[in-house]
């Protein structure tokens, strides 16, 4: 996985409540193989008015917002389905963090097995990092993940918190398949004790 | 009391299953059994990429259902790109050695229908699938949850699963319900009342007399939308229903190991005093058939309700967000619920399309006539055929609805079964999102009867009107 340890890039507010996985990609772009480039599928129907033309609207659609590294959303972002191909559409757009005050389990799990920071942040800072990114001439917000900051153009500065193995991962692009064989022995001693109480669990007859 | 009395059905599963636990206190947990559909060509093209193999083959089941036509299912489907996923999941399945049970197969349906109809689905395991609604078996009283891809390609290489212990919420729903409520108006209402993200974080244990007195239909319809309240996983404790519904299926414990399995099940329920994070109690007299209006599942009302307004609301955000809600969907403050024309019905998904939801629907649609298209897609192979020995394909066909093969159909879309762009669909399944039924859909989720209802009147209807 890429590893994720700085990044200073333009922060699109997306002031909408549970933006589900469905808009985030629709599902018909899902049959897609990983090798295609999955941004032209971001967003895919939430950027286009009725006529199917893409609409001002939509903050990505704005000038100033198109090439956006960072979005701050509202609560729920990522919620529904657990299409990976969500994680996919943003890393591949360019979007590698999305400030939100809360998350889609699965979404938030899956940000971190590609290289996408998923920040939680109380809703009131949430708030006010819409209120500085509003007021202030520049977008360009830095996030930097070995000191936990995010730096706002108005000089305001905030902390959040992330799992310090998760971190690690991201830091050095860490895949964890590889992480886990290192416990084989664990694992295989464990499974030697749910065959031996509870054999009906690990066969299927 | 001790530590050990005093548990919850989650913890006794997770503690048997904890292989490690981390400095951070994330623990890696072994798992027991493993679905995959069409969708897993992501992990196994992860896997292939790190030279890598399937650890555990026999305790993994591919199942076909998003991708497969339910008007010409032996062909897979009519579409040539939409074969293509079928054909990975019988690729991928036939070189890790992996039992299939894919187009053509007796067993085939929708992955959280065949678990528990095969008995792959059993208490005390831990059960994992790529997709959201594995919750839905955590009805038998396992711990049984969705994850990404990145997690399946984990779980295929390894059999295992890195989780952070999820904090603990028990819904506790008691009393008797009134006439014409059933499971869906149940767990639409406690979204409604909890909020989408309401369990964020949460594993959820349903219990109190009402979910007791469920079958185990009933209680799988509940636990399929704990997703849609923000739930890592949903549970109810194993009792004798549960084991009736288990007993004699194809893959349940036999023989000895089955009466060595009752014996362990018994033992699993939470006990009396165990402490959990957070506690919901509703009283079941309160809840009103229900369905939804806007875009979120926690955007439910009673069918007697009105569409809110926007002026109501004092988060402007929030009042943003409903001004977008109520244009997509073409609805208009203060509109009575019951006034609002449907253009089509699909009864099906995974939430509601076992024999219980096509036997009620069937109560609804006798002797009567569908005014919009409807149709009908029995959640697995096996369903279709009990519904056609008891006679409802017959039913529903003389009602003027469509009978389908099964699969997931339009629920997602995928196989092609779409509601067209500014249609109004009447929907059994689980989700109200933007677009889910095909770019354009307006859907509102409701219970087999209502829908069957909306399809007679073509326009959202209290199915208690028809009793
Ligand atoms: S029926 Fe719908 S919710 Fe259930 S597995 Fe299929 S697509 Fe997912």
């Amino acid at each position: 996985m890429e590893a994720f340890r700085k990044l200073t890039a333009t922060a699109a507010p997306i002031q909408i409540a549970n933006i589900d996985t469905d808009q985030i990609i629709p599902a018909r772009f899902l049959k897609t193989p990983r090798s295609t480039n999955h941004g032209q599928f971001l967003f895919h129907d939430m950027r286009r008015g009725r006529d199917g033309n893409l609409s001002e609207d939509f903050i990505l659609n704005q000038k100033e917002f198109k090439a956006s590294g960072i979005l701050v959303a509202d609560n729920n972002f990522g919620c529904g389905s657990s299409r990976e191909s969500a994680v996919y559409a943003l890393h591949d757009a360019g979007i590698k963090c999305v400030i939100a005050p809360s998350f889609g389990d699965i979404f938030y799990t899956n940000s971190l097995k590609n290289g996408l920071l998923p920040i939680k942040l109380d809703r009131s800072i949430v708030q006010a990092i819409w209120k500085a990114l509003a007021s202030a001439n520049s977008s360009e917000v830095e996030v930097d993940l070995e000191s936990q900051t995010i730096h706002l153009p108005d000089g305001s500065t905030y902390g959040f918190e992330i799992d310090p193995f998760r971190k690690q991962c991201l830091l050095e692009g860490l895949d964890d398949i590889d992480l886990t064989l290192k416990h084989q022995e664990s694992i295989e001693q464990h499974e030697l004790i749910e065959e031996t109480n509870y054999p009906w669990t690990r066969s299927i007859n | 009391m001790s530590y050990s009395e005093t548990r919850t059905l989650f913890e006794k599963i997770w503690s048997r299953h904890e292989i490690l636990t981390r400095d951070d206190g994330v623990s890696l947990l072994s798992i027991d059994r493993h679905l995959c559909h069409e969708g897993s060509f992501h992990a196994f093209d992860k896997l292939k990429m790190q030279n890598k193999t399937v650890r555990c083959p026999e305790l993994t089941v591919a199942i076909a259902d998003h991708y497969v036509s339910t008007s010409f299912p032996e062909k897979g489907n009519e579409v040539e790109a939409l074969k293509v996923p079928i054909k990975k999941l019988e690729i991928n399945s036939k070189d890790a050695g992996i039992r299939l049970y894919g187009v053509g197969s007796k067993e085939q349906g929708i992955v959280h229908v065949v678990g528990p109809e095969q008995g792959l689905t059993i208490p005390g395991i831990t059960l994992v699938c790529g997709d959201s609604h594995t919750a839905t078996h955590g009805a038998f009283g396992c711990l049984a949850f969705g994850i990404g891809a990145s997690e399946v390609a984990h779980v295929l290489a390894t059999q295992t699963l890195w989780q952070t212990k999820p904090k603990t919420m028990r819904i506790n729903i008691n009393g008797s319900l009134s006439d014409g409520v059933v499971a869906k108006d149940i767990i639409l209402h406690l979204i409604s009342v909890i909020g989408a993200n309401g369990a964020s974080g949460h594993m959820i244990e349903y219990a109190g007399s009402t979910i007791r007195n469920l079958s185990m239909e009933g209680r799988m319809t509940i636990c399929n939308m704990s997703i849609e309240a923000g739930g890592r996983a949903g549970m109810v404790e194993p009792d004798q229903k549960t084991f009736e519904y288990l007993k004699g299926r194809k893959h349940s414990p036999k023989l000895k190991d089955w009466d060595l399995a009752i014996k362990d099940w018994k033992t699993l329920a939470t006990e009396p005093g165990a402490i959990f994070d957070k506690e919901v109690t509703v009283d079941a007299g309160e809840i009103a058939p229900s369905l939804t209006w806007g875009n979120s599942p926690e955007e439910t009302l009673p069918v007697t309700g009105y569409i809110p307004s926007p002026e109501d609301e004092a988060d402007i955000s929030k009042r943003e967000t409903l001004e977008g809600t109520l244009e997509y969907m073409g609805l208009t403050p203060g509109q009575k619920l019951t006034d609002i024309a449907i253009d089509r019905v699909f009864i099906g998904s995974c939430t509601n399309s076992r024999i219980e939801d096509l036997r009620s629907a069937a109560r609804i649609a006798q002797g009567k006539k569908a005014l919009v298209p409807a149709i009908i897609v029995p959640g697995s192979t096996l369903i279709k055929k009990q519904a056609e020995a008891e006679g409802l394909d017959k039913l529903f066909m003389d009602a003027g609805f469509e009978w389908r093969s099964t699969g997931c159909s339009m629920c997602v879309g995928m196989n092609g079964d779409i509601t067209p762009p500014g249609e109004r669909c009447a929907s059994t399944s689980n989700r109200n999102f933007k677009g889910r039924q095909g770019p354009g859909s307006r859907t509102h989720l409701m219970s087999p009867a209502m829908a069957a209802a909306a399809a007679i009147t073509g326009r959202v209807t209290d199915a208690r009107d028809f009793s």
